[in-house]
């Protein structure tokens, strides 16, 4: 038996503000998770790190852009969306990622979030859903579960949750997949490739919240809700999203839904400046 | 034929389509923006512009998306407006107070109609002057600019982005729907004879913290691909960027921000004065009321009273020092406003209960008729 080494760098460091660590992340959250999984994909493709920037809006997942050592932005509360659209539009050659929560996204940001999509804002979204407001304590939020019990919802829910990847397919957006923390290699796999898309990517990234979520719902630890992914998820590649809501007592679809070509907006706003300007 | 940035020569404007071409010729190349009356006229004449000199103009989802879209392109580098009215306004607030924290140069003109809520919205209004100031939440400074016709349109657009740039704070553009939608001669000097004040930039290759300042209290800005790899935040943080959620953070960034306005508004104050050199009353106004102002003050001394006006061309930071030194000489101040009552209280505060300081209020809807504001000079005599 070899005793486990002890390193002092570790390979992601250089994608890392390892001065900000330890995270605020709780134990067994799952977006330290995804922070690893785009740090994998970042690493496979060698992006150029000088144009990649990470905005995030308020939250958990918000404090993402903390961490990655990028140009990144803590924008405000559901304004990470059009704060990334300005960027990209501003400098085009900047490769722009929002990556921020379901309450953040959909709640506060939602009419952001349909109308970049719709537009086809060259930029990508990644979306930790977590069913819930975990940095404020717990309430429910659009994603909630019907039913679930939450802070603001003691007796349980009596809302209809979103269906993410059905909204953002219906606005229009050209990439658009649902995996979960415990499907790293698949979920990694899927930001490699809406990476390197142009247009309005989006990924929603099923993650558990013992510590506000879990524990009001059978499932205190981190690890119950992954035991919960594992037996629950169905890849499904290319089903119809309207057939894709998160129903109590019913499978969990994942998989990619929606990979087309459109004219990014970018790409159209820049020929009618050539067109404008003879040349 | 795509026409240059600044289109030198003599014209007849509107007042929102001069304060386009002016934050043209200052070097705005991003507009975002959402239909509000009286200023859609601002947003259309970017809509046609921005192509002609390869500048962005993007109509957004609503005025936060606005707002957000013009603070991510600032931080990309561009020089970026918007344009609303009273209630958009209201709507960009929580942005202006993200503006004033991350310290991200931005201009917003506010063509104000009457208010509250949806109030009059093809008719004149003044009733956002302490909005402008204090709008958003937070102890902050901000800079707001008021023109009086279609030429200043121009001129202080200019102003308000070489402000906004040096200071790396949001500048307003106080206009109304008179002075918006009047149309006048507008001059546009050679682009040589325009003076340009650009942010302050980083060394390339040398360590960089975002939020060091330098000993004028405001630190070099980076754009996001410039390769510093920095970080951004509305938390409370310290010179990397980084959040620092503690008090002493706090009261440090808070004074900085602060007072890099406050220490230098001797610089930033602008007014002009007319008949002011033995003036026992004068008249302190702005925007579209300040030319009503012109005529009672000119009727006022028709009738051999010595009355002079103050017409502020900055409204924030706002000239304390100036005004209490004028309540030492004078009898009394008219202040002359479209709204019920709010610059009237700064100069009340500021006159020290040296002079009387009176109200001459129209809600909104119209400006005053001389003679209204002649009625309050008259009741100040007495």
């Amino acid at each position: 038996m070899s005793r486990a080494k002890v390193v002092e760098q570790h390979l992601f460091d250089k994608y890392l503000r390892v001065d900000r660590l330890p995270h605020i992340w709780c134990p067994g959250c799952g977006i330290g998770i995804l922070l690893s999984c785009f740090i994998k994909a970042i690493d496979t493709l060698q992006l150029d790190l000088d144009k990649l920037v990470v905005v995030s809006g308020i939250g958990c997942a918000g404090r993402i852009a903390g961490y990655i050592k990028v140009d990144s932005f803590h924008t405000l509360h559901g304004r990470a969306i059009p704060f990334a659209v300005g960027l990209k539009l501003a400098n085009p050659s900047l490769n722009v990622v929002v990556i921020s929560g379901d309450g953040d996204i959909f709640s506060i940001g939602g009419n952001h979030f349909i109308h970049a999509a719709r537009r086809n804002n060259d930029i990508m979204v990644i979306c930790v859903n977590n069913f819930i407001y975990g940095m404020t304590g717990g309430q429910y939020g659009p994603t909630t579960p019907y039913q679930a019990r939450t802070s603001t919802s003691p007796y349980g829910n009596v809302e209809h949750a979103f269906n993410l990847p059905h909204v953002a397919a219906s606005c229009g957006a050209v990439y658009v997949a649902r995996w979960t923390v415990l499907h790293t290699r698949r979920l990694t796999e899927s930001i490699i490739e809406a990476l390197q898309k142009k247009g309005f990517r989006f990924i929603e990234v099923l993650s558990p919240c013992p510590t506000v979520y879990g524990r009001r719902n059978n499932m205190p630890r981190g690890l119950d809700m992954m035991k919960f992914f594992m037996k629950n998820c169905e890849i499904r590649n290319f089903e119809d999203t309207k057939n894709i809501a998160i129903e109590p007592g019913e499978k969990i679809i994942i998989g990619k839904f929606v990979d087309i070509e459109k004219k990014a907006f970018e790409d159209a706003y820049y020929e009618l400046i050539r067109s404008v300007r003879g040349y | 034929m795509a026409r240059p940035p600044v289109l030198t020569g003599i014209h007849f404007m509107s007042g929102n389509i001069a304060v386009a071409e002016g934050s043209i010729a200052a070097g705005c190349r991003f507009y975002a923006g959402y239909p509000i009356t009286p200023s859609s006229e601002v947003f259309e004449r970017f809509a046609e512009r921005m192509p002609e000199v390869g500048g962005i103009c993007i109509q957004m989802e609503d005025e936060m998306g606005s707002i957000a879209a013009v603070l991510g392109a600032s931080w990309a580098g561009l020089k970026a407006m918007t344009a609303t009215s009273g209630p958009g306004f209201s709507l960009m607030q929580e942005h202006v107070s993200y503006a004033v924290m991350t310290e991200t140069p931005c201009v917003i003109v506010n063509v104000q109609r009457g208010s509250p809520a949806t109030g009059l919205p093809t008719l004149p209004g003044q009733g956002d002057v302490m909005q402008a100031k204090w709008g958003a939440h937070g102890s902050y400074e901000i800079i707001a600019l008021s023109p009086n016709s279609p030429q200043e349109c121009f001129d202080m657009a200019i102003r308000a982005f070489n402000l906004s740039e040096q200071y790396r704070v949001p500048a307003i553009i106080l206009m109304d729907e008179c002075i918006g939608h009047m149309y006048e001669k507008v001059v546009i000097p050679p682009k040589d004879q325009i003076k340009i004040v650009n942010r302050k930039k980083p060394e390339k290759g040398k360590p960089y913290l975002p939020y060091k300042a330098d000993d004028d209290l405001i630190p070099p800005m980076a754009a996001a691909g410039d390769g510093f790899k920095f970080h951004i935040t509305g938390l409370t943080h310290d010179e990397r960027g980084y959040p620092d959620l503690s008090a002493e953070a706090h009261e440090k960034i808070i004074k900085r921000i602060c007072d890099k306005i406050r220490l230098n508004t001797h610089k930033i104050v602008d007014y002009e004065t007319f008949r002011m050199e033995d003036a026992e009353i004068i008249v302190i106004s702005f925007g579209a009321a300040s030319r009503s102002a012109f005529k009672a003050v000119e009727l006022a001394r028709e009738d051999g009273i010595k009355a002079g006006l103050l017409r502020l061309k900055t409204i924030w930071p706002f000239p304390c020092d100036y005004i209490g030194k004028l309540a030492e000489k004078v009898k009394a101040f008219v202040v002359a406003e479209v709204n019920y009552g709010q610059l009237v209280h700064e100069v009340e505060r500021c006159a020290h209960g040296k002079a009387d300081v009176i109200l001459s209020a129209v809600m909104g809807g119209r400006i005053h008729r001389p003679e209204e504001i002649l009625d309050k000079i008259m009741e100040a005599v007495k």
